[in-house]
């Protein structure tokens, strides 16, 4: 066996690599009474997902002989599994997105699109609520998925804490909110608490905040983060810690929900703006009866161009693999999940908020909490901006407030002309990346 | 497997042709050797040369999200990725270069420490006194405990308001140091990287010196040269071959290290720990720029291959002058 030889074996089986790479295709395998289905971490474990699920799909499975073998998925893999199915064509049947990722999911051409003769497969787009069928992906484009769990962001207080204080009421505007968490900051406690190192969550409230001073961070598809407005709004974010000082400045080491959670439990911070997470309070130890809930506070005056926006649309889209070998199946069991009876039972249980209109006569949903949020939903909720570059828009704009604040946090001033900088900076790179 | 290639052929049966079965059993024995590496060299085609390849390819095309349901329709990009990234007029540049420069400085620091700790640790090990095996084993816990649980602990031990290094330091309230933010982030990285590094340039140095004859340390005692002198004159250059191995290892390892930095930091670290690796992961997958970070890789690829090229060339020489 001489050289040419082995080079020949070699490149044999360097095909038969490569093609055993190429082929596959299908999800299913094409077996019209089998699904697979990814589901993302709603619960607050993976197992505590498969309790909720499990019986739900059963019901299912009874109605259409239909069996879904389901993967709970955490957050930190979700994405990267999704690309890597996009990327070889082997993946789920369904699967449940972070809406915000649904334009640039829709991007990709891996999902499949719905359009008015599939919607209608699945019961109609007048049934889902309107904000979240516009978090589906781009204008004008036929939604890549249908809005499966809604979500809202809402200032968390702690009762308690504002009783002993004597304060009566939730803040409604910025200057009351600074002013209470003023009143509320002595050692050993803070007026409010902010995941700062947490890259998505400061990419979200950029984005809350931006609309109410006037922000557009997209230009159609194109990058303009380095507004004026926008710099405006992340000063006003940070000055909660610069210049207020009712955040205590370890908070730029939160990187998770956890540690804010449990500050607002254990009385160590007064406020905290998250989405809707009442199951989560309970499991750190909340006393239920002391957390109070009301919309994110809005400017005293809004600036030119402001808008009255307090939350994004938040929530959970869900989605067909484009690949899928079981379309039907797959449709039905989009139809099922999003029926009145689903929707009730799979909110409920999640503490989240139904995405179709009829689900909320369940008196589940007159609880005061789930109306605060579902009147930011309904009512002055924005989505995240529906370009395909949204999900680097948040990398660039999260990682430059965290290192920001961590900036702050060890001492040093930022100013609006430096919050430009970074944003001028992001715009580079959004740029370089589309 | 020798053997089984020396064996003689069988004894030629009568009436049979022996010089054609000569030639075959020649042949036989010459492909023998390639066709017991095939499976090594298939094996290694998969797993390094092939990915490393598309990395290649991929780093000439302009792929990002729109593409990688598609690769083979994403655009040409030529030498694109590379001008972008290597431009240091413009953000990405800039932060790839002091990304680099980060981490040059994180591998001479975390590889000097560890080696010296190694090889310090080893050297006091050798002598033999009670307990000597029990220390030995304790001091490869690091190197035995799984990394992610490992490198966790030290994030929640290294937390400003409730992390146990503040606590221990007496260090609390509004002025306790961060070690996961700003400047001391840098230094916790090196700590932690030296920490999970240190027992394998122990273990390697260890095995080294019960290579060097004892014969020869007890010449030099009678020569009346001390214990450094010993040390400097004995124990390194007989270890010199290890060290140089050992070395290599330690830097390719520390410099591409991405595990440390991402669990100790998140997703995203600190500027002033900001990791080649974990940079070039934050271009590729959580922006979706797959072409660009290729581009990334493959000039990080070429500067390794550089400095080992370069390493081993001076370290040959050495030997040869040495020698």
């Amino acid at each position: 066996m001489g050289i040419r030889q082995i080079a020949s074996a070699a490149a044999l089986a360097l095909l038969a690599v490569t093609a055993a790479g190429c082929g596959g295709g299908g999800s299913s395998a094409g077996n019209p009474k089998e699904l697979v289905y990814w589901a993302s971490n709603q619960g607050t474990s993976l197992d505590h997902d498969r309790r909720v699920l499990e019986p739900r799909l059963a019901e299912f499975t009874r109605q259409t002989g239909i069996k879904v073998k389901l993967e709970v998925i955490g957050w930190p893999d979700l994405l990267n599994r999704i690309l890597a199915a996009t990327t070889s064509g082997e993946g789920p049947d369904v699967l449940n997105i972070g809406n915000t990722w649904s334009a640039s999911l829709q991007a990709t051409g891996a999902l499949l699109p719905f359009d008015d003769a599939t919607l209608a497969k699945v019961g109609g787009k007048d049934r889902f609520l309107g904000p979240c069928l516009a978090a589906t992906g781009a204008e004008g484009k036929p939604p890549t998925a249908v809005p499966l769990y809604g979500q809202a962001y809402g200032l968390y207080y702690n009762k308690k804490l504002f009783r002993e204080a004597g304060i009566e009421k939730p803040p409604a505007t910025w200057s009351e909110l600074v002013d209470i968490g003023k009143r509320l900051t002595r050692p050993g406690r803070w007026g409010l608490t902010l995941q700062a190192g947490q890259v998505t969550e400061n990419a979200h409230h950029a984005a809350i905040l931006g609309a109410q001073h006037g922000a557009r961070f997209f230009d159609g598809t194109k990058p303009t983060l380095a507004s004026d407005p926008a710099a405006n709004a992340i000063k006003q974010y940070l000055d909660l810690m610069q210049v207020h000082k009712i955040v205590n400045p370890g908070n730029a080491e939160y990187t998770d929900t956890a540690k804010s959670l449990k500050d607002l439990a254990d009385g160590r911070a007064a406020m905290f703006m998250n989405q809707a997470s009442a199951g989560s309070f309970q499991a750190v130890g909340m006393k239920m009866e002391d957390l109070g809930v009301a919309p994110i506070p809005m400017p005293d005056r809004f600036p030119p161009g402001g808008r009255k926006v307090n939350s994004f649309v938040a929530g959970i889209n869900l989605a067909v693999f484009a690949d899928t070998g079981n379309r039907d199946g797959a449709l039905k069991f989009v139809r099922f999940m999003t029926s009145t009876e689903q929707q009730v039972a799979l909110n409920k249980a999640y503490g989240s908020l139904p995405t179709v209109k009829d689900a909320y006569a369940d008196p589940a949903f007159q609880t005061e909490h789930a109306k605060v949020f579902q009147q930011v939903l309904s009512g002055t909720a924005e989505p995240m901006p529906q370009v395909p570059q949204e999900s680097q828009f948040e990398t660039a704009v999260g990682t430059a407030m965290k290192t920001m604040f961590a900036d702050i946090a060890a001492g040093q001033t930022v100013d609006a002309a430096t919050i430009k900088g970074r944003l001028a900076q992001a715009d580079q790179q959004l740029a370089a990346g589309g | 497997m020798t053997t089984l290639v020396d064996q003689p052929p069988a004894a030629p049966a009568a009436g049979a042709r022996p010089p054609r079965r000569r030639v075959r059993a020649r042949r036989r024995r010459i492909a023998l050797p390639y066709l017991l590496l095939l499976p090594a060299l298939a094996l290694e085609l998969l797993v390094h040369i092939v990915p490393m390849l598309v990395g290649i390819a991929m780093s000439f095309r302009k792929l990002t999200q729109f593409y990688i349901r598609n690769w083979s329709a994403a655009p040409n990009a030529g030498l694109g990725n590379y001008r972008v990234v290597l431009d240091l007029d413009s953000a990405v540049g800039r932060e790839l270069l002091h990304s680099f420069g980060v981490t040059v400085a994180f591998t001479v620091v975390s590889v000097g420490a560890a080696w010296l700790l190694g090889t310090a640790a080893a050297v006091l090990m050798q002598p033999v006194f009670r307990g000597r095996g029990l220390l030995r084993a304790f001091f490869l816990v690091p190197y035995a405990l799984p990394m992610y649980a490992a490198v966790i602990t030290w994030a929640f031990m290294l937390q400003r308001d409730t992390g146990l290094v503040n606590g221990l330091l007496g260090l609390d309230g509004p002025d306790a140091p961060f070690w996961l933010i700003g400047g001391n982030s840098f230094w916790s990285l090196v700590v932690v990287s030296v920490w999970r590094t240190w027992p394998f340039a122990f273990l390697i140095v260890m095995a080294g010196l019960q290579n060097i004859p004892q014969d020869l340390y007890e010449a030099a005692a009678l020569d009346g040269a001390g214990w450094w002198r010993r040390f400097r004159s004995v124990t390194q250059p007989l270890l010199r071959p290890v060290n140089q191995v050992l070395l290599l290892v330690l830097f390719l390892w520390t410099f591409n290290d991405f595990n440390t930095p991402y669990v100790l930091f998140g997703e995203s670290a600190p500027r002033e720990a900001s990791l080649i690796s974990v940079h070039i992961y934050q271009s590729s997958f959580v922006t979706w720029n797959f072409g660009l970070g290729s581009a990334m890789s493959v000039l990080l690829l070429l500067f390794l291959l550089l400095v080992t090229a370069g390493y081993l060339a001076v370290a040959s020489r050495r030997r040869r002058v040495d020698a």
